[in-house]
């Protein structure tokens, strides 16, 4: 049911974890729905150059995150704000279709980090 | 690798001596069992012998057994049957929130019909009470259908204490049995059952085979209209093969039956003994005493079910889980709801449900591998983090 590319991130999933003093942190999804991401930014000089994941959720749900943090890292914010949930399902060779949301998720929690970000530069 | 299946609530595997069993009836005795020449009369003879093995198990007579295509079939037979032939007295049912799909999708199509279901709330442990249930009766109630034992989360229910309540109050009784045979005496007069389904397949039989007991005198709709095969009330052609199987699964099921209870309970008790002493925050569902003898089944805090049944089929762990994301709904099991779990900690359950094959090795290997994925599917979470805040 699930892509090679897809049990490959989920079993060794990339950027786990937490970035103790990042530029912007996004939360997404709920546990009533059994999916809950966070995404930790570092932002530099506008470049995205560090960035983790903590996630609650399915075998999609842990890819999804996994493949969409290896897709901003080094990216622009305004490149990383381009990312889709299709992007991300197309670079993990597809999900099945009750995964669909997974992928809306990870591309949620990435523009929330960002926003998290723009927010505190703006209260800076 | 060596496999562990520790999914014997879904499906189990068709034991040798079933197989062989089987295997002539597909070539060598591959007659019509209605014709009247020698391979048809020898398919006749295997499936009175099989109706007379399953009717022994349940202490019933073979005239009162039915062969189906499994338990979803006798479920629908047994309650649609029953709601059509007994309409004209009433239109309400009696059922219970945590009963298989197969009965609760049965229910839901028959509202739509114009009938009443009730659907009675379970307590934390998935029990209802034969008072609870005389409580709900009503003068046009025509239909009792209770589970003997719950596939998710194994709790046995009162069935002989629901069954002479309902025999008093003169109201049909229909058990879904399919998790109960070869895990505890099924006997159909004790418990006062006018109905009770039953599928092979649960029990080391094959797949798409099972019966449905229909007390002498019960009056049900016939199920498959055509010819005259099951005395016509469900016709097609028998799948003898499968019938033979399952004559000759029930035979081995309930042979030695306290031994293998035994046997199996205990491991059982090691698995759940292991998990809630290696795993921190993990709750057992179900009932501690009341409980099918394979059935283990837990709620792991702050991660998800589906994530850990890759983790273990990586192992090389076979289980299940009630978890949205396996039950291909937006919401986690309806029995795990229906016990009180709050959404979060549903999503995180985990069965494993064990067979007369299981072994003490894999039951110690599973102790060994679980607290590691656990652990690897917290460190992940961030639920898990927000706790330890």
């Amino acid at each position: 049911m699930y892509s090679e590319k897809v049990l490959d991130h989920f079993n060794n999933p990339r950027n786990v974890g937490e970035l103790e003093h990042a530029s912007g942190v996004g939360m997404v999804g709920n546990a009533k729905c059994g999916d809950i991401m966070k995404m930790y930014i570092q932002v530099e000089n506008n470049i995205i150059t560090d960035v983790r994941f903590k996630t609650f959720g399915c075998g999609a749900a842990i890819a999804t995150s996994s493949m969409a943090t290896e897709m901003v890292k080094g990216k622009t914010l305004e490149e990383a704000l381009e990312l889709t949930n299709k992007a991300v399902m197309d670079a993990l060779d597809g999900l099945p279709p009750a995964k669909v949301h997974c992928s809306v998720l990870a591309e949620e929690a990435i523009r929330a980090a960002i926003e998290d970000y723009i927010k505190n530069q703006k209260g800076d | 690798m060596n496999r562990i299946y520790l999914d014997n609530a879904a499906t189990t595997a068709v034991s040798q001596e079933v197989l062989e069993k089987m295997l002539p009836y597909f070539t060598q005795h591959f007659g019509n069992a209605s014709s009247v020449y020698d391979t048809g009369r020898d398919a006749r003879k295997a499936l009175e012998e099989a109706r007379r093995a399953v009717a022994d198990s349940l202490h019933a007579k073979p005239s009162e057994i039915y062969f189906t295509a499994g338990g979803s079939e006798s479920d629908n037979w047994a309650i649609k049957g029953a709601a059509y032939a007994h309409q004209g007295k009433g239109k309400h049912i009696i059922t219970t929130q945590i009963e298989h799909h197969a009965v609760l999708h049965t229910c839901e199509y028959l509202e739509k019909q114009g009938f009443e279901v009730t659907y009675l709330p379970v307590d934390e442990y998935g029990l209802v009470t034969a008072a609870q249930v005389e409580k709900a009766l009503r003068p046009d109630t025509i239909l009792i259908s209770i589970m003997a034992a719950n596939n998710e989360i194994g709790t046995v229910m009162p069935i002989a204490e629901i069954g002479r309540m309902a025999r008093e109050r003169k109201v049909l009784f229909h058990t879904d049995a399919v998790q109960a045979i070869g895990a505890m005496e099924v006997d159909v007069e004790e418990w006062h059952v006018d109905m009770l389904s039953l599928s092979a397949h649960k029990f080391h039989g094959p797949k798409g085979v099972g019966a449905l007991y229909i007390r002498n005198g019960v009056r049900l709709d016939n199920f498959v209209h055509g010819g005259a095969q099951e005395r016509g009330r469900r016709a097609g052609t028998e799948n003898v093969a499968g019938i033979v199987g399952l004559g000759e699964a029930i035979r081995l099921a309930t042979l030695d039956l306290p031994a293998h209870v035994q046997k199996v309970s205990a491991l059982r008790d090691t698995l759940i003994k292991g998990i809630l002493e290696h795993i921190p925050e993990v709750r057992l569902n179900g009932h501690p005493a009341k409980r099918l003898p394979g059935n283990v089944n837990v709620s792991i805090r702050y991660i998800e079910g589906e994530a850990m049944l890759l983790r273990l089929d990586m192992a090389g762990i076979a289980a299940s889980s009630g978890s949205a994301c396996t039950s291909g709904s937006l919401d986690p099991s309806h029995v795990l709801l229906a016990i009180g779990l709050p959404h979060e900690i549903a999503h995180g359950s985990l069965r494993f449900s064990l067979s007369g094959d299981t072994t003490r090795e894999e039951v110690d290997e599973v102790i060994r591998i679980l607290p590691g994925i656990i652990k690897t599917l917290r460190e992940m979470s961030p639920l898990y983090e927000m706790r330890n805040q």
